[in-house]
């Protein structure tokens, strides 16, 4: 027997002044099931929640309908109130008379029927209410944190300074991302290496952190608190348990190719450390420039190793591991502008280099030791022109959006040149200098006073000629047409995402949105956090952020990974969808639909005139589950129901509202 | 009831309209009219579904036959959707059932589909006031009623 009670509030006079709340009352005394109903000042409030106790026990009353504020307000809390009674929390059905009636009609009588239609519809679907149950999964109290940068690090220091286990998984052979290659960072211009080179070794020596370079992320499964998820460590040809990591294969290796982390302005030899303070301070081969790997001459570094440590025939390994929680960290990489921007000689000119490069040329162990020079002769240039927004806020050649850090980088190379080349000119041009962050708009006035010159317009077209580089732009604040004559040109390109996070993002099932960034689940109230329940997000993967921004928002992905972890186990929300085995038919339409892949084809023993069979049906995975109900339209036998709001309660509400 | 009684609109007449609203967005933007004490009129009943795509084409089917008069579909935004790809089912197969609507003679202006998000409060009030209209324009829907 369905014992309804039905609680009208009056909200003080948000609800009462519009609605007719006696009349409301009256008129649910009559609905089918109805044994009791009320009106309340504020139900909300502890005398209201205890009204509702107190009718619950003397009545004994199974469902509740609350006619009040939306449910999106006050549905947790009357749940618990039912709850404290000693019912079900889900045999509750709320009305939303404020939001949906007093606060949007004026005519009292025609929001006093509304209002009882919605109160006789809510009490429809709560007869149809069952009770509902939250099971437990266990979780796995390991983190995963895909990605090396500062981003990645940040997290997986705070995950592990808590006391959980983390496993860093880093595609090249050292950690550090773009951090490392940069000289001095803004606005303190502490440098770069001294900040970011103790973390990496922090990192690599604390107890709780399993540290995973040359390797990636392959496949993943499962869920929140349970994921799995098999790791390719690629294979480096030298054994890094018995390798000292002293450099003497380095020095001699014959095979010398165009290094990756100097940007195209070094050499690397074959066997290499990505940098001189990598972590693990030990080198790998890369297999695609080895003489020995490729033509199977050479093994010089193999007789020279004093260990012994080379291994030719090292190959890829795979591993599978449990995870609870995921931190993508994948970082970005910079746009290539030499296929968009044909004007400024889609890269045949020498002289005009990336902002990347440039750091690499500032930075002390850099490949030209610190000094700022001319690629085509090694010439230290008198002038220099840094050219912002290449490939950002350029809706015709590059991206739509702003990379944030380049105002304040270029103000910082701008101060770089003045400062190391003595009488050198150096010169912005720009389309709006954008400096919030704290000390930021100070360290670009200084770079002003040192005596940079910003020039507000952008550059059309630039060409060599004899030793110099000409650039035509217009200056947009003198309406004149400008000519810049410099020694070298500095392209302080945008940041796109890292492509080999597209991979990695569809296979964790993370949202990308338009230009390809890691999709959060909200842009302002759950910035770190991903529609995949135990997955967050940490630094640029996620869009264009300078360094604070990054390491704030790795240590809040920390804290949410932290939040999840210190639990022993989660509590499954109990609306999700449910499979009759005896209806289903095994067409897995709804597998197709589901964009979770929380359903599966399972056996199940039937029988089949008068024999016993195996058959498939579909079953949902409660970890999965995330109750959008879906699967439940997809279902041509009507197997699938959404628990909560089943197909039932639906009609039921749709025949109550037609009366 | 002679076919002249039946086309006559009752004096007083108003149009009964359901609209189905995703939890996430349409729900949100609904209570964000109330809270910015937004007017329209008091013929739309808001039906809370988890996502737009838990609609079945069923419960439309029975709300044309208990006698409703207008249905709205709302969701997420294309793209927006709080479960990734639900709004996607929702507009394939809205198009599908407008249609066979359409077929059994139902004007498509009575079943209708709209995006607002949570933040969307005016194009929620907009989106009432305009099918309220249309929906009164068109009068009292005759076809798949139940006889009673
Ligand atoms: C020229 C220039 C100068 C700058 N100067 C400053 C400055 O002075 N101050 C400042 O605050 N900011 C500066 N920035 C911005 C700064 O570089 C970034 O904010 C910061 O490095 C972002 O760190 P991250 O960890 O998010 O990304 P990254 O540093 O890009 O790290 C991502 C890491 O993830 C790894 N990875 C990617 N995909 C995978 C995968 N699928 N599997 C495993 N590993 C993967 C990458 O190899 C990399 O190690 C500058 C940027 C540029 C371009």
């Amino acid at each position: 027997m369905r014992r309804i009670g039905v609680f009208v509030c009056h909200c003080g006079s948000n609800i009462a002044a519009t609605v007719d709340v006696e009349k409301v009352v009256e008129a649910a005394k009559t609905f089918p099931g109805v044994v009791y109903a009320a009106d309340n000042k504020y139900t909300c409030s502890e005398p209201g929640q205890e009204a509702i106790k107190k009718a619950i026990a003397e009545h004994n009353l199974n469902r509740v309908v609350i006619c009040s504020c939306s449910p999106r307000m006050h549905e947790a809390t009357f749940r618990k109130t039912i709850a404290d009674a000693g019912l079900n929390p889900y045999l509750l059905e709320i009305a939303n008379i404020r939001e949906q009636v007093s606060w949007v009609h004026t005519d009292k009588e025609k929001a006093t029927e509304k209002a009882i239609d919605l109160a006789r519809i809510a009490a429809a679907k709560a007869a149809k209410d069952e009770e509902l149950f939250t099971s437990t999964i266990p979780i796995e109290k390991r983190a995963l944190v895909i990605g090396g940068g500062i981003a990645g690090m940040q997290a997986a220091l705070d995950i592990a300074d808590a006391g959980l286990q983390v496993t860093l998984v880093e595609k090249e052979s050292s950690i550090g991302g773009k951090m490392v290659m940069l000289d001095k960072t803004f606005p303190t211009l502490d440098c770069s290496a001294c900040i970011s080179t103790p973390k990496m070794v922090t990192l690599s020596q604390h107890p709780n952190i399993e540290l995973m370079t040359y390797s990636e992320v392959t496949h993943v499964g499962g869920y929140i608190g349970n994921f799995e998820v098999t790791i390719k460590q690629k294979a480096k040809f030298v054994n890094h348990d018995i390798c000292t990591g002293c450099g003497l294969c380095e020095t001699k290796c014959p095979a010398k190719v165009t290094s990756e982390f100097d940007q195209g302005l070094g050499k690397r030899p074959a066997i290499h450390k990505l940098f001189a303070q990598a972590v693990p301070n030990k080198p790998v081969i890369d297999k695609n420039s080895c003489l020995k790997l490729t033509t199977g001459k050479c093994g010089i570094c193999s007789k020279i190793c004093p260990v012994g440590c080379i291994d030719y025939e090292d190959k890829d390994k795979e591993v599978t591991k449990k995870f609870g929680a995921i931190v993508l960290a994948t970082g970005y990489e910079l746009i290539d502008w030499t296929k968009l921007y044909g004007e400024y000689g889609g890269g045949r000119y020498d002289n005009i280099i990336t902002g990347l490069q440039f750091e690499r040329m500032v930075n002390a162990s850099g490949p030209t030791d610190g000094k700022i020079v001319r690629p085509s002769d090694g010439k230290t240039p008198k002038s220099v022109l840094f050219i912002k927004c290449v490939g950002s806020r350029d809706v015709n050649k590059g991206k739509s959006y702003c990379s944030r850090a380049c105002c304040m980088y270029t103000a910082k190379h701008a101060h770089q040149v003045l400062e190391k080349i003595p009488g050198a000119k150096a010169y912005v041009s720009y389309m709006d200098v954008r400096t919030p962050g704290k000390g930021y708009d100070e360290f670009y006035m200084r770079t002003l006073e040192d005596g940079a010159v910003y020039v507000r317009g952008r550059i059309s077209k630039i060409y060599p000629e004899g030793e110099k580089l000409i650039s035509l732009g217009e200056d947009t604040l003198s309406n004149s047409n400008v000519t810049l004559e410099t020694d070298l040109v500095v392209l302080e390109t945008a940041m796109v995402p890292n492509p080999s996070a597209e991979k990695t993002a569809a296979m964790i099932g993370v949202g990308r949105d338009k230009d390809g960034w890691l999709q959060e689940a909200h842009p302002k109230l759950r910035p770190v956090e991903t529609n995949t329940g135990g997955v967050f997000l940490a630094g640029t993967c996620q869009g264009p952020k300078d360094i604070p921004d990054t390491v704030a928002q790795a240590s809040a992905a920390a804290a949410k990974v932290i939040g999840l972890l210190y639990k022993d186990e989660l509590e499954t929300n109990p609306m999700i969808s449910k499979v009759d085995p005896q209806k289903c038919a095994g067409c897995g339409f709804c597998i197709e639909v589901c964009p979770y892949g929380a359903i599966e084809l399972v056996d199940f023993p039937d029988r089949y005139q008068g024999k016993k069979i195996m058959r498939k049906v579909a079953q949902v995975n409660g970890g999965l589950c995330q109750g959008c109900g879906a699967c439940t339209v997809s279902c041509k036998p009507g197997a699938i129901d959404l628990l909560g709001f089943t197909n039932l309660q639906i009609l039921e509400e749709v025949d109550a509202l037609c009366r | 009831m002679s076919l002249e009684e039946q086309k006559q609109v009752p004096e007083n007449w108003e149009p009964t309209i359901l609209a189905f609203c995703c939890n996430w967005c349409t729900y949100a933007g609904a209570d964000l009219a109330g809270l910015n004490r937004m007017k329209y009129p008091e013929n739309v009943r808001i039906l809370r579904v988890p996502c737009s795509s838990r609609v079945n084409p069923q419960f439309i089917l029975r709300a044309f036959q208990k006698g409703v008069d207008g249905v709205l579909v709302a969701g997420c935004h294309p793209g927006d959707c709080h479960y990734v790809s639900g709004n996607y089912f929702t507009r394939r197969r809205f198009l599908l059932m407008q249609r066979f609507l359409e077929y059994n003679g139902i004007d498509p202006r009575r079943f209708q589909a709209r995006w607002i998000s949570g933040a969307e409060a005016g194009k929620f009030r907009d989106t009432m006031l305009q099918l309220c209209e249309e929906i009164k324009e068109l009068g009292p829907n005759r076809k798949l009623r139940e006889v009673k």
